[in-house]
């Protein structure tokens, strides 16, 4: 069961680890070096077996340490999640140890954290992107990428000769599915907000 | 003039269909029709439009629900859906086209031969639809000539079929010998 005893003996067991706050489920603070050591001693003596999701944070360009990623684990036996939050030393070159060594399952999560947020996991067996092409230049959900999109040629050099197409930004204007539930409808229609017809922050080209 | 001895060919035809002897009948020998081979060219294609299905999101569903026995659209002739472009001439886009899928949607496209059509069914194919965002193509019209758009999120079956009977009637209207003529010389692709 995981309680307040068995927490106590985790941060003890692990010095480097610290604890955060957290309204669900335990949460540490995991410095990258001994991410490895950490989740592989918590799949084999503590029987945290299954990985159940390992994505990354953008903490926006203001913040000192950018990214860091977050990986939830689940034990059958103690019939609860943990959290595990590390954070990126790097904010120009994002890095991480890849824990697809021990859980499989990270493999395609930290391909999607890659394609999304540009964290490069080292050690990982196929760091490549996942959901776009391999030739997009840009992470998609990184705080200043405009969900509109950026122009961007298409992959394919024959068909964009026949079809002259390429990624154009999203027309945002005007939809009924993009505006937010909360507040006065004067500053929740899309039109209100910073997008792309009304750029008042300034996108990366 | 032209529909009126279409019509008599349509007609004759039934004949011929009732008759046991599905060759010609040397009893209506002298019976001659007289036509355009434009009429019967679309005539022919129209009741054999073989469709390819570009099932790429939920609209794949309904077109499935629309192929089977409830909505049948093998009323209409065209039921024999192929996966191969090789086979088939008209693509259903049915679902959102992605940026990285565009490219697969205009090979196979490329792939299908002349004389060849596309609906575009549902909001996503037309226009991108709800996905505004950066990873979705917005209006498979981008990369391929588009025939019949169809509304709907996703359009019901019978929206389809009412698609499918507007492309039929798209295909009873073309200068089908003209075109033949230009394709053979190259002038047009």
């Amino acid at each position: 069961m995981i309680d307040e005893d068995f927490t106590k003996s985790l941060l003890q067991k692990h010095s480097y680890l610290t604890q955060q706050d957290s309204v669900d489920w335990v949460t540490f603070e995991c410095v990258p070096e001994k991410l490895l050591s950490f989740v592989e001693s918590l799949r084999d003596t503590e029987g945290f077996e299954i990985l159940v999701d390992l994505t990354a944070i953008d903490h926006g360009e203001g913040a000192d340490f950018r990214y860091s990623t977050v990986i939830h684990l689940y034990s059958l036996v103690q019939r609860g999640y943990l959290r595990i939050h590390s954070t990126c030393t790097d904010n120009d070159k994002p890095e991480m140890p890849s824990v697809s060594s021990i859980y499989p399952a990270a493999n395609w999560h930290e391909r999607e954290t890659f394609d999304m947020f540009g964290i490069h996991f080292s050690d990982h067996p196929n760091l490549k992107r996942i959901l776009m092409w391999d030739e997009y230049p840009h992470f998609p959900l990184r705080k200043d990428f405009p969900l509109a999109g950026i122009d961007t040629p298409l992959p394919a050099d024959d068909v964009v000769e026949v079809t002259q197409a390429s990624v154009e930004p999203a027309p945002m204007m005007g939809g009924p599915f993009v505006s937010s539930n909360s507040g006065s409808m004067s500053d929740s229609e899309p039109r209100a907000k910073d997008e792309s017809w009304t750029e008042k922050k300034e996108k990366p080209v | 003039m032209g529909f009126a001895c279409f019509k008599r060919l349509v007609r004759n035809k039934h004949m011929h269909m009732t008759a046991s002897d599905v060759a010609y009948n040397g009893k209506v020998e002298g019976d001659v029709v007289v036509t355009r081979a434009d009429a019967v060219i679309n005539w022919i294609r129209q009741h054999s439009v073989w469709p390819m299905p570009m099932g790429l999101a939920c609209c794949a569903i309904e077109l499935m629900a629309s192929a089977a026995s409830r909505y049948d659209i093998s009323r209409f002739g065209m039921e024999v859906m192929r996966f191969s472009p090789r086979q088939s001439d008209c693509m259903i886009v049915a679902g959102t086209v992605t940026y990285k899928m565009a490219e697969v949607v205009r090979r196979i496209y490329d792939q299908m031969g002349d004389p060849k059509w596309v609906v575009a069914m549902g909001a996503c194919a037309s226009t991108g639809g709800m996905y505004r965002s950066y990873s979705v193509m917005q209006g498979v019209d981008n990369i391929v000539p588009v025939d019949v758009y169809v509304s709907g999120c996703p359009p019901r079956p019978e929206a389809l079929l009412d698609a499918m009977m507007k492309l039929q009637d798209k295909i009873g209207n073309e200068s089908s010998v003209r075109n033949l003529r230009k394709t053979s010389a190259g002038a047009v692709k």
